[in-house]
């Protein structure tokens, strides 16, 4: 538990740290294996907790944790630079199992992971995994964007939905793209501004982009940052969450969001670490609604707001989804202005 | 043609100068604070970390039970300790002001959030504060009391350094040091009280992004707010006016590309909006700044007795 204080602040301090506590991984790794029935699990964020993103993967651990099923340890805001030798830490430590995200370093994750092949990487990637050891997952969750999509579209009255994303990448795009798609389902008049930030965390910014938007007419606003359902709030127009449910946050604000749930990929991998079953696979489907890895948010404080035969509608869509009858297109491209 | 019309009725509308105003309230309060520490010869390139911490601490003062005003006083604190830690570094030490600036930026960016993390462990969404409200003004009038803060502070800067003995004193510690110790002023003194001063309004413009702008606190908030208030210092000569000047127009830019990607996304690709503020700023640089006079001893270390 030591180790997010090194890693976020204290640099100096850090090999000091670094040095004891691979000592201490190293004599625990000693230990007899029966004395290990709990799966030894290391989370390695390049961004702290809080994120969204993130945080859906260190919840997940953390239920896991207080199930008894596993150790957790984690080190966030690790810079990419920095991201193969804290692998390496945890490894040469004796985890068995290891989360994170390398999308900022591909190569030198899966070059990391060649190395031990007895350990199990579980990694946040665009790209395809890589034998023997090295799974990948990702957000998509675009099926409950689209569900969210069909419900914006019913909910806009001036027929304009305002967009603010970070910066376009796929992990952003395809959940963007799946959820212009719903709103044009129930909606074909509706258009669509987007505009990028050039930031993940600067929710002043997002706030201000928010506004911009709002005050040329949208009054639906598709909050991808921290900042635009706060801007949303402020000017009173409605808001569609993505990741995390902001609702009990934003009560008047906040309709719908697209939930993602890490719970079965994170549940799959440590059951087939304790199995003696762990292989390199794509994990992307156990983020599927059908495998209960996304879903889209109770209605909650907006049951009975949003009419009911797009509710119907969506519920309908919903289970083509599961039973596989409806697919929701993948489309990474960056989405653009409808204006 | 339609295009024009558009641009035209973003700059006629009150959403438009309310958001310059409130986009260039870090912009105005920064740039003076650093404006001040630039006056009494000591360049502070610790301004990003100084504004993460004031960031932090007003936010951390709010969020366990102070209220709003305390909040700023706190961060106000905080960033005068910093200053007191960099002036002691390069003032009476000498060291350089580069090298010292940049170790403070990373000092006060990682020790915010350690200090964050220490008190908020657990947490899995960020934890929020009631902000400051905008006053119930018409138009662009309406602003957070920081912001109306951050305009008044122009004038009593440019008031205090043009119009008063201590003002006098830092001036002339920035430009003659020698000079003003032949006046028996102790130019160690003046220039800790300046960095330190100046540090203070600095960490103000990052409470302003968590007290009035946001109502949280994140790693890198201030991404790089800091260093464009160096970049105004030099638009403004070093001159408070021109600073607030200076800090309006950036907001202006700012606020006017996130305006105009709502028309034109569909056209440009979004980085080029992005790009727009500081290549008008570079221009405004360019044109503005060619008879700026720097500060003559800036930069220059003072040792007593030396020749």
């Amino acid at each position: 538990m030591r180790l997010r204080g090194f890693n976020t602040a204290a640099r100096l301090m850090r090999r000091t740290v670094l040095c004891g506590l691979a000592g201490m991984a190293v004599a625990a790794a000693a230990l007899p294996a029966w004395a290990q029935s709990k799966v030894k699990v290391a989370g390695i964020y390049t961004v702290p907790i809080e994120q969204q993103w993130v945080s859906r993967i260190h919840t997940a651990l953390k239920a896991a944790e207080a199930r008894g099923d596993i150790e957790y340890v984690w080190a966030e805001s690790v810079a990419n630079t920095d991201y193969e030798r804290v692998m390496r830490q945890y490894a040469e430590g004796g985890q068995q199992l290891i989360f994170g995200e390398v999308f900022g370093v591909e190569r030198a994750a899966r070059a990391v992971a060649k190395d031990y092949p007895k350990t199990a990487f579980v990694m946040g990637s665009s790209f395809k995994p890589q034998e023997p050891n090295f799974s990948v997952f990702d957000n998509y969750i675009q099926e409950p964007a689209y569900l969210t999509g069909m419900i914006a579209g019913a909910m806009t009255k001036s027929n304009v939905i305002g967009m603010v994303g970070g910066y376009p990448i796929p992990e952003v795009n395809r959940l963007m793209n799946a959820f212009m798609d719903g709103a044009k389902e129930v909606n074909p008049n509706v258009k669509f501004s987007v505009s990028f930030i050039g930031s993940w965390f600067d929710p002043p910014k997002a706030k201000e982009a928010a506004f911009a938007m709002i005050d040329r007419g949208a009054d639906v606003m598709y909050a991808e940052r921290f900042g635009v359902s706060d801007a949303a709030k402020e000017r009173k127009v409605l808001a569609i969450g993505n990741v995390i449910n902001t609702q009990p946050q934003y009560p008047e604000t906040v309709v719908a969001s697209a939930l993602w749930h890490m719970e079965p990929s994170v549940d799959r991998a440590i059951a087939t670490v304790k199995a003696g079953s762990y292989k390199a696979e794509d994990y992307g489907p156990y983020s599927h609604m059908k495998a209960g890895g996304s879903s889209l948010a109770p209605l909650g404080t907006f049951e009975g707001k949003v009419p009911a035969d797009v509710v119907a509608k969506v519920k309908a869509r919903e289970q083509e989804i599961r039973d596989g009858k409806f697919t929701v297109k993948v489309n990474d491209g960056e989405p653009k202005s409808t204006m | 043609m339609e295009i024009a019309q558009d641009i035209l009725n973003i700059l006629l509308s009150a959403a438009f100068w309310t958001a310059v105003l409130r986009i260039a309230t870090p912009y105005v309060l920064g740039t003076l604070g650093e404006l001040v520490c630039e006056r009494a010869g000591v360049l502070n390139l610790g301004i990003e970390g100084i504004m993460t911490l004031g960031a932090m601490a007003g936010w951390m003062a709010v969020y366990q039970g102070a209220d709003l005003w305390t909040g700023v006083l706190v961060a106000a604190g905080c960033g005068a300790l910093m200053g007191l830690l960099h002036a002691t570094l390069t003032v009476p030490l000498g060291l350089s002001q580069h090298v010292t600036g940049i170790g403070i930026t990373l000092l006060g960016t990682s020790l915010s959030y350690y200090v964050y993390r220490l008190v908020l462990p657990q947490a899995s969404t960020p934890p929020t504060i009631t902000p400051f409200q905008p006053l119930d003004l018409p138009g662009a009038l309406a602003q957070t009391p920081l912001t109306y803060l951050a305009v008044l502070l122009a004038g009593v800067v440019a008031y205090v350094l043009y119009r008063t003995p201590v003002g006098l004193a830092v001036r002339m510690v920035g430009e003659n040091p020698a000079a003003a110790e032949a006046q028996g002023l102790s130019v160690t003194g003046v220039r800790i009280g300046a960095v330190m001063a100046g540090s203070a309004l600095m960490a103000l413009a990052g409470a302003f992004l968590t007290l009035s702008a946001f109502n949280a606190f994140f790693f890198n908030m201030v991404n790089g707010r800091g260093w464009i208030c160096i970049a105004l210092v030099v638009f403004a000569s070093w001159r408070p006016g021109k600073a607030l000047l200076g800090a309006l127009l950036f907001a202006a830019f700012d606020a006017f590309q996130l305006r105009l990607q709502q028309i034109a996304g569909g056209v440009l690709p979004y980085q080029v909006f992005l790009m727009l503020p500081y290549l008008l700023s570079i221009l405004a640089l360019v044109l503005v700044a060619r008879r700026a006079s720097y500060p003559r001893a800036l930069m220059i270390p003072y040792r007593k007795g030396e020749r």
